[in-house]
């Protein structure tokens, strides 16, 4: 059914560290790698090792560079995948009930055998989160990890969504946004973690921790290029001026 | 946003069916036997010719049945329960006129109201797209039930109403053309509120995350054919509701002068509705620096 729960017993999602993410792309790969072979349909490539490569991702990785008003410009990483929106326009747009927000923890999922390819959940979605593949012909999205996080035939350190668990920084933690005293809770707290597009009213489950500012930036400028020459540079300096 | 021909001719065409099929509701104009069926095959031909149009931009087609299932959060369900339903009421009121040359006026009022929540019901699969800034606005709805209200007027030979509606509709349109201008491709979200990266200071993207195309761009991020945007809306106005105007003012109202009024109006709408799509913009483009 596509109308949105009310509310979710446990909220399930990831805070994401823009301080930490170092852009490996290793997410982006082990995402890939676990959900095309488990969940659904695989995430397909085309023209793979052709000239124009492209292919279904459930998360890819952006970097952006900030300005500040004075000083050096700031690198962030910036991974993306599905939000796993409170109020997700994505499934209440859908027409086949494909498209729905689990009660019990709040994941975003897509029903793949009701799913028709119309597009219009990726339409829906501000941030880019699903993405229709090309040979199945039915919507991607992330699962968070859904055949990860419950499955009691892994080792129990595995079951964790993909992208988390193969973080080499340990810039993405998951867990339940709903318990106050959760790691992602009070990371969300202790570091004021942001909803993306707040403006577009969507209530992410996901948070992004922003960078912290930098506390030392005077020693992140660049070198002077003309200083003052001291001792045997300075006697250098001027021998050649006087030739 | 990517403008599908599919896409492009269902809601032309099935606008311009279920407005016919409006008028024809109304018994406007008066007809019964074989003129009846010939307006009402047109009707018909173009509200399923649309409808089965847009089953062919499905990447799987199987699945379309369910989509009659989802009606109490989706417009695009509504929008397929409304069509079968307006056109199985206007279908009664067509038997009648037909076949027996009798009137059913309150069922072909019902039918009038029910094909005019169906365009409605079109037009809200657009417009409740927050992504969407430039459909995302109440002059959608009003456009297409002018689009198939002034359009389904010339095909049911209408003329005196089809020259107010279409007068309305030009006004309507240039409003929804400099309104979409104002508020910018992706509305009040920017790069800064789609990253969160504001609070440092001015952000652009710095890295693609991924050197090849893929399905958001090509779908979301539609830029090709934007340079010609002006000599559309200037074609679009003129042949939809200029010209068609002042022929319907200058000549007097014969068969004759309804086939170059109607294909004049088609063109203009078919390059009005291009617009409509490849003028509007996701706010996915932000996190592509686009």
């Amino acid at each position: 059914m596509t109308t949105l729960p009310t509310s979710t017993e446990k909220k399930l999602g990831l805070a994401i560290d823009l301080d930490t993410c170092v852009g490996c792309h290793a997410c982006v790969v082990s995402c890939k790698e676990w959900n095309t072979s488990n969940y659904g349909t695989p995430l397909s490539d085309e023209d793979a090792y052709g000239a124009e490569p492209h292919g279904t991702f459930l998360n890819r990785v952006h970097s952006f560079e900030a300005q500040p008003e004075t000083g050096c410009s700031q690198t962030i990483h910036f991974p993306k995948s599905c939000l796993h929106c409170d109020d997700a326009p994505c499934v209440t747009v859908c027409p086949t009930g494909a498209s729905y927000k689990r009660t019990e923890d709040g994941i975003v999922l897509v029903n793949e055998d009701d799913c028709m390819g119309c597009g219009l959940c990726a339409w829906a979605c501000p941030y880019g989160a699903r993405e229709l593949d090309q040979l199945s012909g039915v919507m991607k999205k992330c699962t968070l990890c859904i055949d990860r996080i419950y499955n009691e035939n892994i080792p129990e350190e595995d079951r964790v969504p993909a992208c988390v668990r193969s973080c080499p920084a340990g810039a993405r933690h998951f867990g339940d946004f709903a318990d106050p005293d959760s790691n992602v809770s009070k990371l969300v707290a202790e570091r004021g973690g942001i909803d993306l597009m707040p403006e577009m009213g969507t209530k992410p489950v996901n948070k992004y921790l922003p960078p912290r500012p930098k506390d030392r930036p005077s020693e992140a400028r660049l070198e002077e290029t003309h200083s003052e020459p001291k001792g045997f540079l300075a006697w250098l300096d001027k021998a050649l001026e006087a030739i | 946003m990517h403008p599908a021909p599919s896409v492009i001719l269902f809601t032309a065409l099935s606008g311009l069916g279920f407005g016919l099929l409006a008028w024809l509701g109304l018994g406007l104009p008066p007809v019964t036997g074989w003129v009846a069926f010939t307006f009402y095959f047109i009707g018909y031909a173009l509200a399923v010719g649309g409808l089965l149009s847009s089953v062919l931009h499905l990447a799987n087609p199987k699945n379309a049945i369910k989509a009659f299932s989802q009606w109490r959060s989706s417009w695009l369900s509504r929008e397929g329960i409304m069509a079968i339903l307006s056109l199985s009421v206007i279908a009664i009121h067509a038997i009648g006129t037909i076949f027996f040359a009798t009137r059913l006026p309150a069922i072909g009022a019902l039918g009038t109201g029910l094909a005019l929540v169906t365009v409605f019901t079109t037009s809200m699969i657009y417009t409740q797209l927050k992504s969407v800034p430039r459909w995302n606005t109440p002059l959608t709805p009003i456009l297409f039930q002018l689009w198939a209200l002034g359009g389904g007027a010339l095909l049911a030979g209408q003329f005196g109403a089809a020259a107010i509606l279409l007068a309305i509709l030009g006004i309507m349109q240039v409003l929804a053309w400099m309104q979409g201008d104002a508020r910018g491709a992706t509305g009040e979200s920017t790069i800064e509120t789609a990253t969160g990266l504001g609070r440092i200071g001015k952000t652009r993207l710095l890295e693609s995350p991924h050197t090849g195309q893929n399905y958001l761009l090509k779908e979301m991020a539609f830029t090709v054919g934007r340079k010609h945007a002006l000599k559309l809306r200037v074609i679009a106005l003129l042949c939809a509701v200029v010209l068609p105007v002042a022929l319907i003012a200058i000549f007097p109202a014969t068969h004759a002068l309804a086939l170059p009024v109607i294909a004049l109006h088609l063109v203009g709408l078919l390059a009005a509705r291009w617009l409509f799509f490849a003028e509007a913009s996701h706010v996915v483009r932000l996190y592509y620096g686009k």
